[in-house]
């Protein structure tokens, strides 16, 4: 049986990244594949190379058998594959007429695809006005329209909520059926073992092996997308010392926070973060988090309360002002905090333009030093330095705490550093953080993923509208006792802290 | 089962006022604008109002309607032409130099002849405006840089055809759009051919796919070539359109001066971006039409007109103007703004 698509060491590079080595990728016809790696894996780009959207540097791509020219989107809508990508190809100010209307899709058909999908839209609106998961779904229903021979899901179920996901997987079933193959791309490995016949996994820009989901389970495939090393070390990385966790959280206290009020949510908030430790912030969406995160990097004044550092009150009204005085942020949107045209050493040194005292010449030679240093210490990949925007989203958020410490800090105010980044940074990003704390940093952090307090924290405190409802210790807290306490629900069972 | 959208109003069942307010708010904004200037106008003059206000206000503001017209399709589908005015000096120039047999006696040749030389332009605009095209996919560099350098390009041109002005053009061909109406007084020649121009020229293409097409690669030019849309050729398309409503608003210059003159054109490169914005375009592009642009331009030329009745020096005039400029655009964002959270 001739394969629906046959892709030989796909390659591709941009300038000195190379995004693709040499990728190899067959998909049978009537088969859901998946194909997974860490990102800069090179699952996108190998995407983005099968269906024209970008030129591959070498390799062959046949399709049924035959060896088609993929030199553009369109023509690989004519060959029946059809990509549907996280960020829907829809054009914003459009109507959603307008846009089935351009790609030449009759809007009957999507409309039909839609209710077989139990959803229904209102077409004269703009597409910018969609709710982004309905966008997908729409994205979806176009794509199912043209009868693809192959569908493409790049990352369609990334915070799509779990009775859209659902749909997803009905639709990829229904294609199964008909003897139609999909090509499924995600994080979410449970997703992979419960819908996919067989998966190839990408590692540095090649394939590693291709597998059957079912057998062998999560811990197979993530040791595939790691590599053997790094799976081994991600077991070490999870043991715990009691004595030491208690010798850390009773370090000096460098930020004393007390009856803290801001803005509408956060109403009365008090702790104290010590050298040494890394204390998590749990909090279930709108507690009031961001307003205590803005307060404390001074992007915000505070309605009540004091914050001190070092035993200092610290009236900050600028960002400046709070970085001055030591906490500095490490936000979930990188773009957030870095200049992303500007190369990974000026992005690590612009906090240090801004001393006041340093107008004259800067030092390069000096620059260069403590730059080079904090890039070597933190391992961040220099091979994309001119412009930091080229980097992985890992890379960019190891930059951002890159420039902190070049700077020298007090406190780091990490806010979900982790959002979007892959598994395998996320453990580095873990092991910098418990060894800033060693060196005595105080550390405070908040993140969206529970399973992430027990692997960094050493104590936890759950915020719940607006006020401090729990303090349990790192090991302890685990998604049920954390759940208890976010929702303000006192576990019978809380050890005492 | 239940839907997943609150509306389950499907496509076509009645109007949305709402929805209607957010799109054609800032067109019916602006026309009320100008519909208050043009009271403004009449009450501070003595003299009684009549037809003649009407034609010589259309023939005043041609140039820049076509100009602002040309504007709003590059801008909109996220470029800038900056070229503009200087290819209306020399389509000006152009048309002055050959509808006259010498440039020494000045006399004029046939209306026939004026037509012909006309149609040749508009082509030659056309022409010019995709070559600009061109060069930006093929260069690569940025629109605006282009576009500068074409603006200098055109000038040197037009000074090289006619250095200093003269030149002429038939009678029969300048009152086309300055005395001549038809039916009625009160619709002059030259607002028929800005709306001849503007529903031959993109009324054709506007709800079709080039016109949807150059909505998309302003809107978001990686999604729109994700839609299957050859960008290159929009482009080249979009700047070809606006070479073509260049060379109108250099015919209009030479029809209403009966001119030549090589910097005619110099002002309505940054009057035509002045009248697109007050239009209601986004200068990020894939949001507008071209009758706001239109009637940005008459808002602006009424503007100057008052001025210059009230007495208000001329230096000071432009001040007023662009303060104006900022005022208008600022007050109708807010107000878009504002529906958007309203809903």
């Amino acid at each position: 049986m001739t394969a629906i698509l046959e892709a030989r060491d796909v390659a591709k590079r941009y300038g000195p990244v190379i995004a693709l080595r040499s990728a190899n990728l067959t998909v049978a016809p009537g088969e859901v594949h998946a194909l997974l790696g860490a990102n800069g894996a090179g699952k996108s780009t190998l995407v983005k190379a099968l269906t024209g959207v970008i030129r591959a540097d070498g390799g062959t791509v046949a399709v049924d058998g035959a060896q088609p020219k993929i030199g553009s989107p369109a023509q690989a809508a004519r060959i029946g594959l059809a990509p549907v990508f996280q960020d829907p190809a829809l054009l914003p100010d459009l109507t959603v007429a307008q846009n089935l209307r351009l790609t030449r899709t009759p809007r009957e058909r999507v409309h039909e695809r839609l209710r077989a999908m139990d959803l229904d839209l209102d077409f004269n609106e703009r597409a910018g006005d969609v709710p982004l998961p309905m966008l997908r779904m729409l994205d979806l229903a176009r794509a199912l329209s043209r009868d693809p021979k192959l569908l493409l899901l790049d990352e369609i179920t990334a915070a799509l909520p779990s009775d859209l996901s659902e749909r997803v997987f009905a639709v990829m079933r229904d294609q199964k059926e008909l003897g139609r193959s999909v090509l499924f791309i995600t994080h979410r490995l449970a997703e992979v073992i419960a819908t996919c016949d067989r998966a190839t996994v990408l590692r540095d820009g090649a394939d590693v092996g291709t597998l059957v989901p079912q057998e062998g389970g999560e811990e197979r495939i993530v040791e595939y997308m790691l590599g053997p090393e790094a799976a081994r070390a991600e077991a070490r990385a999870a043991e715990t010392d009691e004595a030491e966790v208690k010798e850390r959280t009773e370090g000096e206290p460098v930020v004393d926070v007390g009856g803290l009020a801001v803005g509408s949510r956060l109403v009365d908030v008090s702790f104290t973060l010590r050298a040494g430790e890394i204390l998590g912030v749990a909090a279930l969406e709108g507690q009031g988090q961001d307003d205590l995160f803005a307060a404390l990097s001074g992007q915000r004044s505070p309605d009540r309360g004091s914050i001190a550092v070092h035993g200092t009150p610290m009236r900050a009204r600028h960002p400046y002002d709070a970085i001055r005085a030591g906490l500095v942020l490490v936000p979930a949107d990188r773009v957030q905090a870095l200049l992303p045209q500007r190369s990974i050493a000026e992005n690590i040194a612009a906090p240090r333009y801004n001393r006041v005292r340093r107008w004259g010449p800067i030092n390069m030679r000096a620059e260069h030093r403590r730059v080079g240093k904090a890039v070597g210490d933190l391992q961040i990949d220099t091979r994309a330095a001119r412009q930091v925007r080229r980097l992985s989203g890992g890379n960019q958020q190891k930059v951002t705490i890159a420039r902190w410490l070049a700077q020298g800090f007090g406190a780091l105010l990490c806010f979900d550093p982790t959002r979007g980044i892959d598994i395998g940074t996320k453990r580095q990003v873990y092991s910098l953080l418990r060894s800033l704390a060693d060196d005595g940093a105080a550390i405070l952090f908040f993140s969206s993923e529970l399973t992430e307090f027990p692997l960094v924290c050493d104590r936890v405190i759950t915020i719940f509208g607006g006020r401090v409802t729990g303090e349990l210790p790192g090991a302890a807290a685990d998604e049920a006792s954390l759940l208890y306490a976010m929702h303000g629900l006192v576990s019978a069972d809380e050890p005492a802290a | 089962m239940s839907t997943t959208t609150a509306d389950t109003s499907v496509a076509g069942r009645g109007m949305d006022w709402r929805r209607l307010g957010r799109r054609h708010g800032w067109t019916v904004g602006l026309f009320l604008l100008l519909v208050a200037m043009v009271l403004y106008w009449r009450s501070s003059t003595v003299l009684p109002w009549g037809t003649f206000d009407v034609q010589s206000l259309s023939t005043d503001a041609m140039p820049l309607a076509f100009a602002a017209m040309g504007q709003a399709i590059v801008i909109i589908s996220g470029g800038i032409d900056l070229s503009i005015g200087s290819l209306m000096s020399l389509v000006n120039v152009l048309a002055a130099k050959y509808m006259v047999t010498d440039l020494t006696s000045v006399t004029p040749r046939s209306f026939q002849h004026a037509i012909v030389v006309s149609i040749l332009l508009i082509a030659f605009g056309f022409l010019a405006g995709a070559l600009t095209g061109l060069i930006i996919h093929f260069t690569k560099v940025a629109d605006i840089i282009v576009t500068l350098a074409m603006l200098f390009v055109w000038a040197g041109v037009a000074l090289a055809v006619l250095e200093v002005p003269g030149g002429g053009a038939p009678t029969d061909f300048t009152t086309l759009v300055t005395t001549d109406t038809v039916l009625t007084g009160w619709l002059p020649k030259a607002l028929v051919f800005l709306l001849g121009a503007y529903s031959v020229i993109w009324l054709t293409i506007r709800w079709r796919r080039p016109g949807l097409s150059l909505y998309a690669i302003g809107s978001n030019r990686p999604r729109a070539y994700l839609s299957g849309i050859n960008v290159p050729l929009t482009r080249v398309m979009a700047y070809a359109l606006s070479g073509t409503f260049a060379a109108l608003g250099g015919l209009a210059l030479t029809a209403a001066s009966s001119i030549g003159d090589p910097h005619a054109g110099d002002i309505y490169t940054l009057n035509s971006v002045a009248a697109v914005v007050l239009g209601g375009v986004s200068l990020l592009g894939g949001v507008g039409g071209l009758i706001g642009p239109l009637m940005g331009a008459f808002v602006l030329t009424l503007i100057k007109t008052i001025l210059a009745i009230k007495g208000v020096d001329q230096n000071w005039s432009q001040v007023i103007q662009g303060t104006i400029i900022v005022l208008v655009v600022m007050v109708g964002g807010l107000a878009i703004r504002q529906k958007g959270k309203s809903g």
